[in-house]
């Protein structure tokens, strides 16, 4: 990934576009039973309309909304948690046990209990979304925190700072590249559990909505150009939040290359 | 040994603590939104484990529940690997290939899994080998991709030794870089074991007529509230028990990996 | 057996050495040394086939190198990872093998053989990660060993252990070596262990490495690790080659100033 000369562009070029053209002559030839499976060509255009059409669109917002709050109430829970369980060893070995059990829950099965929970049918695809993203931004802060240099911390503890100096000057920076990486994971997780929770538990408005009512209208074009575009939505994300970390935190990447 | 074990079991001293806190924050607010543990622990063992010991205590709701699921859990989960590590090492192996292949790759594993379910229902009937393909299709990405991660990093002194004696192809993929590899397919195999459990749930919250997943569904759609916590006990059991076994295998196979860790 | 006539090898613009010619004879040990970043490591990863010299040739027992050739075998510096971790110290050493074409049992027997004569008889089921550093350089050891290269190429073979582990492998390289007849070229950084272990001391320069000076080492044998390095002439052959290695160093440095 690091090395993006010419030929590689090309290729990838060149591997993508040999995929749909085969798709294409496949179905153009009926190969591929074009009443099931659309052509490539077909669901490319549909994408195209997708990005102007005004429904889709709406749709597209309500998800990003619910994927927006869900991520920022997830952040606001687990960092300030991950940072005292990080900080307070006794009290993560207590805790240890817990997570070790919640955190297998496959958190699709929470979707049904959160139909019956939650009117809001926003706070419903939330609540199952913070659930799932909560555990890679806890690890990793806890993780990151405890990665922390102690000789940083004696440093400064040597020149007379408090505890509460030591976690803001020392702890919060050095932990902050984990943390990063446990937000950018729960990114991609909230993505998932938002849309999951839209498909399965259907409503109003939303992307998975929008899949649903494409499907019982057997419009399997509309589906796959929707389904694209989250995907697309997902490698943005990712892409901006890499970006952002390598900004960020140049010092850390040198770092932990020096080591590997 | 025993007292390593006997210092696990009293770290969990938290677990009946907080069992405790919670039967008695249920029992006090009394919601039927809310049952309390004992309650749901009791409904667990009506439901599956009431059975004759014979079969240890399942009984025919668990059987006709479970052997669906984890049918179709282990046999997509099994293929997807099989595939994703033969895939994930022609990939790994070959930087041409990769070239080719990396933003369809990259796209792949960026699709949220659980959004195949809706377009394969779509496509093909609702069925066990739509559920089957459904899962081998979500679940290979991480497999696949780390295979081919895992393969493209090998150590170059392990290549350089291999060619030095003259190892043969078959020699350096099979006893060289595959083994290099492991530590990262198996990292791979486990997110795809989790992610087969999270897929397999929702195909059948979708378009099932058995398994866990429909009876959690027909148990919401009927709000019968202590039933919908059994299953959601019930799946998180088993997502601890598929992790902590795959955990356990993988500590016997990779246990040169992680020693050698420690002494470096 | 082994000739290099004018190799060259250049990484992009930056030349690693520049036409150097050395001919090794048949059962000679002969050690090139060098200041650090001469292109030690590029002649050796040349004459292994490992890399493709960009100029001159390299001839084995008068034949071209092309790619890595079967009667050759290398000692890495990093000991660490040129064993696989997966695989014990008997299967390090028997895994080559099999492109000699032995059976199983022929492999193990002739593996267990290389471990014995190395003094790892005991350890062959343990795994690398279960030895120190010596011991794991004694496995790399048997592994070329039991290879029966004709031509054995060493690494700086015992840059990462220390001084004592050191002085044992050396001798434990010279006793094995010449009970087998082998050919070794060895390369250090080191002055000391150059004139120690070898039969003639190649010097390069600094990059781009070409030699600068070739001496016979003329000392009794068997060496000994106190009383070879008391002898007035191994003084003396230590002094010159330490002369070679940094006065041209030395008036690099000087030029470029």
């Amino acid at each position: 990934m690091s090395r993006l000369t010419g030929s590689t562009v090309l290729r990838g070029v060149a591997g993508v576009t040999g995929l749909l053209v085969v798709l294409e002559a496949a179905g153009r030839t009926g190969l591929l039973d074009t009443t099931y499976l659309p052509l490539a060509s077909t669901v490319l255009a549909r994408a195209g309309e997708l990005a102007v059409d005004p429904e889709f669109l709406a749709d597209a917002g309500a998800s990003v909304e619910a994927w927006f709050w869900a991520l920022a109430l997830t952040v606001a829970l687990a960092v300030p948690a991950g940072l005292l369980l990080g900080v307070a060893r006794p009290a993560e070995v207590a805790v240890r046990p817990l997570v070790e059990f919640l955190r297998p829950i496959p958190s699709v099965a929470l979707i049904p209990l959160a139909i019956l929970l939650f009117q809001d049918q926003m706070h419903m695809r939330m609540s199952v979304a913070v659930y799932a993203a909560t555990w890679p931004v806890l690890i990793n802060t806890i993780y990151g925190v405890r990665d922390v240099d102690p000789l940083a911390k004696e440093t400064l503890r040597s020149f007379g700072f408090g505890p509460a100096a030591v976690v803001l000057r020392v702890v919060l920076p050095s932990a902050a590249p984990f943390i990063a990486l446990g937000v950018r994971l729960a990114a991609s997780v909230a993505i998932i559990l938002v849309v999951t929770a839209e498909v399965v538990a259907g409503g109003t408005g939303g992307v998975g909505v929008f899949i649903n009512r494409a499907g019982s209208g057997n419009r399997v074009d509309q589906m796959m150009a929707a389904t694209a575009w989250v995907g697309l939505f997902g490698i943005a994300v990712n892409a901006l939040l890499v970006g952002a970390e390598k900004r960020l935190f140049r010092w850390h990447h040198t770092r932990t290359a020096g080591v590997s | 040994m025993s007292r390593r074990i006997g210092r696990a079991v009293t770290g969990l001293w938290i677990i009946p603590v907080v069992l405790i806190a919670w039967e008695a924050a249920t029992r006090t607010a009394a919601q039927p939104y809310f049952p309390a543990p004992s309650a749901i622990a009791v409904r667990v063992q009506e439901l599956w484990f009431s059975g004759p010991l014979s079969r240890a205590l399942l009984t025919d709701d668990a059987i006709d529940a479970f052997a669906p699921s984890l049918g179709r859990l282990f046999a997509g989960w099994l293929l997807a690997s099989a595939a994703g590590i033969l895939l994930g090492m022609a990939i790994g192996r070959s930087a041409r290939l990769a070239d080719y292949l990396d933003p369809m790759l990259q796209f792949g594993r960026a699709i949220p899994p659980p959004l195949l379910v809706p377009i394969f229902f779509a496509l093909f009937q609702i069925g066990t080998a739509t559920q089957l393909a459904i899962i081998v299709f979500g679940v290979i990405w991480p497999v696949l991709l780390n295979t081919a991660d895992g393969c493209r990093t090998v150590d170059r002194q392990y290549l350089e030794t291999a060619r030095v004696f003259g190892f043969s192809r078959a020699d350096l993929l099979w006893r060289v870089v595959l083994p290099a590899a492991l530590p990262k397919i198996f990292a791979g195999l486990r997110l795809s074991l989790s992610l087969a459990l999270i897929l397999m749930v929702v195909s059948e919250l979708v378009g099932s007529t058995s398994g866990i997943g429909y009876g959690l569904l027909t148990a919401q759609q009927n709000f019968l509230f202590v039933d919908v916590w059994a299953y959601i006990v019930l799946l998180g059991v088993l997502g601890f028990l598929l992790n902590a076994s795959f955990l356990a295998l993988e500590s016997r196979i990779l246990s040169w990996h992680q020693r050698a860790k420690r002494t470096i | 057996m082994l000739e290099l006539v004018d190799l060259s090898h250049s990484y992009g613009s930056y030349r690693a050495i520049d036409k150097v010619n050395l001919t090794v004879a048949q059962g000679e040990v002969v050690c090139v040394v060098g200041p650090s970043g001469c292109g030690k490591s590029t002649l050796l990863r040349s004459i292994a086939g490992l890399i493709k010299p960009t100029g001159g040739r390299v001839l084995l027992d008068g034949r071209p190198v092309r790619s890595t050739p079967d009667n050759l075998a290398v000692v890495f510096q990093d000991y660490s990872r040129s064993l696989y971790p997966w695989l014990s110290a008997l299967a390090n050493v028997s895994l080559p093998l099999r492109r000699k074409g032995l059976d199983r049992r022929a492999r193990e027997d002739a593996a267990m053989a290389a471990l014995t004569e190395v003094g790892l008889a005991a350890a062959a089921g343990k795994y690398p990660w279960e030895m120190s550093g010596g011991m794991q350089q004694r496995v790399s050891i048997a592994r070329a060993l039991a290879y029966r290269p004709s031509l054995l190429l060493m690494d700086e073979p015992f840059g990462s252990v220390d001084a004592q582990t050191r002085e044992e492998l050396e001798d434990l390289v010279l006793r094995v070596c010449a009970h087998h007849g082998m050919t070794i070229l060895l390369i250090t950084h080191d002055v000391d262990e150059s004139v120690y272990v070898g039969d003639r001391v190649v010097v390069l320069s600094k990059a781009p490495g070409h030699v600068v000076g070739d001496l016979p080492v003329d000392l009794p044998g068997p060496r000994d690790q106190i009383r070879t390095r008391e002898l007035d002439a191994f003084v003396r052959l230590r002094a010159e080659v330490g002369r070679m290695v940094r006065g041209r160093h030395n008036n690099h440095e000087l030029e470029t100033m």
